[in-house]
């Protein structure tokens, strides 16, 4: 234990290179640069409220708010855990050749998408205020959804990184079920009122999803509305037990990455 | 006294040449279910063990394929061997294949503190030491360019100067002495030697004799993954002399 601990003190700032360089890269050469992450998610409301709005006949005033809470979240965690699944084929030029802890790899990843995701939020305080749904101590709490989202997304990120070293299927499989996934987060539709038979099977798809109760719980506290403890706890049981997984299989086959790539 | 300062013990490494690469769902059910995935197994490296004492020079010598560049991974801590087991007392800078970090999209100085990361120092270090790196690695004018646009020498020019910037317990120098232009090699053999006085212990991988009889004080002979002979560098040269002269008159 405190060997790893060791490690990661001496490594700590390859990490921070490692966040740096993902945000640095991400937006260089385009002409707005990290404008785009506030531009970027705005435009998106902007196509999916024009869209759903017209196409469910909703003339809500808060409807972008909602669709904004669960395409910033969804969309951290999508980007997030695809870039784990390529991050050590993508690196392998510095594994192959240099001893580095590789966990740092999907851990940056994760990490520096993150940073970006919190950046975009402002964007959601912006269309709030424009809107209506002004600041209020709820939001505060708003930080324990996302800190489960962040976990979420770094248990099934290692699970991927591990996978896709071996298989590179996954890259596309990933791309299907993360499609799936979308659907089932209730993005841009209210599940209450597209499902109105109580204990509806769909709804229970729905439930079983961590996204959505990360998602759910989110709103709740944009919304100013008391979160759902058992989502809560259901949505962090789910993230620990993929990072228990993730890391596992990790730690297990780290050793075996560099034949394979 | 002297000290020991790195363990190699009995590793061996595995390598599983499979003949097809099985790296898709249906090629690894459809193949082990027909029990179809065979593996050549190779053996870069068998049952190797030897000791470094501090301020050894030991000069590693073999054929292509012997397993010299394996045996310099693991003991780098790049391969984690099948067995056996390396013990490392300091801290070891691989000059293998410079610039193995580099991000192409990055520039120059951008660089630095990525590369400068990856070999354990921190920022502020490396900013303290910036322009030493810059003045030493003659790259002041493109030092703001990406990295993909600099040629093959800069770079390595530049990974040099930066794992160089301190004197290191363990040098690995795989056939680094032939980095850059003449002017760059002269300069950077001067910093290698001023290291050796330092007294850091080098391992050294070189297919030329004369350059291991040159600097080392001790030799080892890696023939197909085996130590087939350890010592003195004199001794060790004149085996290695017989075994390539021997191989020349077979052809």
């Amino acid at each position: 234990m405190k060997r790893i601990i060791n490690n990661f003190l001496k490594y700590r700032y390859l990490l921070m290179e490692l966040i740096k360089k993902g945000i640095k890269l991400r937006y260089r050469r385009s002409y707005l640069g990290i404008i785009w992450t506030l531009l970027e998610p705005l435009l998106m409301m902007i196509v999916l409220t024009f869209v759903f709005g017209t196409l469910l006949g909703r003339g809500d005033k808060t409807y972008p708010i909602y669709i904004l809470c669960g395409r910033l979240a969804f969309s951290f965690f999508s980007t997030a855990t695809r870039s784990c699944l390529r991050s050590i084929r993508s690196n392998s030029g510095m594994i192959k050749k240099v001893y580095v802890p590789k966990y740092l790899y999907p851990l940056s990843e994760v990490l520096y998408n993150y940073v970006i995701f919190l950046i975009s939020l402002i964007v959601l305080v912006i269309v709030c205020c424009v809107l209506g749904v002004y600041p209020k101590l709820t939001w505060l709490l708003a930080f324990i959804p996302l800190l489960e989202l962040l976990l979420l997304s770094f248990g099934v990120g290692m699970i991927l990184a591990t996978i896709g070293v071996f298989f590179r299927d996954m890259e596309y499989l990933w791309s299907v079920a993360i499609t799936l996934i979308m659907y089932m987060s209730a993005i841009f539709y209210y599940p209450d009122q597209l499902f109105k038979k109580a204990n509806d099977w769909k709804m229970l798809v729905l439930k079983m999803n961590p996204l959505y109760s990360v998602i759910t719980n989110f709103r709740n506290c944009i919304f100013g509305q008391a979160m759902n403890v058992k989502m809560l706890l259901y949505a962090l049981l789910f993230s620990l037990a993929c990072i228990a997984i993730g890391v596992a299989a990790f730690v297990k086959k780290q050793d075996k990455f560099i034949l394979e790539i | 006294m002297a000290k020991t300062i790195l363990e190699v013990n009995d590793v061996s490494m595995k390598f599983n040449l499979s003949k097809e690469k099985v790296d898709t769902f249906k090629d690894y059910v459809i193949k082990s279910l027909k029990r179809e995935i065979h593996y050549n197994e190779f053996w870069a490296l068998k049952h190797v063990s030897f000791k470094m004492m501090k301020g050894d020079r030991i000069g590693i010598l073999g054929l292509n394929g012997a397993g010299k560049s394996t045996l310099l991974k693991v003991i780098a801590g790049v391969y984690d061997p099948t067995s056996g087991s390396v013990k490392r007392y300091g801290k070891i800078a691989p000059l293998l294949e410079l610039g193995a970090g580099f991000d192409p999209q990055y520039t120059g100085a951008e660089n630095i503190f990525l590369y400068g990361s990856v070999l354990g120092f921190s920022h502020s270090f490396l900013q303290e030491k910036f322009d030493e790196i810059v003045a030493f690695s003659e790259l002041k004018d493109f030092i703001d360019v990406p990295i993909k646009n600099y040629s093959s020498g800069m770079r390595s020019r530049l990974g040099f100067s930066i794992a160089t910037i301190v004197s290191p317990e363990i040098l690995i120098l795989d056939e680094v002495l032939s980095v850059g232009d003449a002017k760059f090699r002269r300069k950077s053999e001067k910093k290698i030697m001023d290291m050796f006085e330092d007294g850091a212990s080098v391992l050294f991988v070189s297919h030329s004799v004369d350059q291991v009889e040159r600097l080392c004080n001790k030799a080892i002979i890696l023939d197909h993954g085996k130590v087939i002979a350890s010592g003195e560098v004199a001794g060790v040269a004149e085996q290695y002399r017989e075994i390539t002269g021997d191989n020349k008159n077979q052809k």
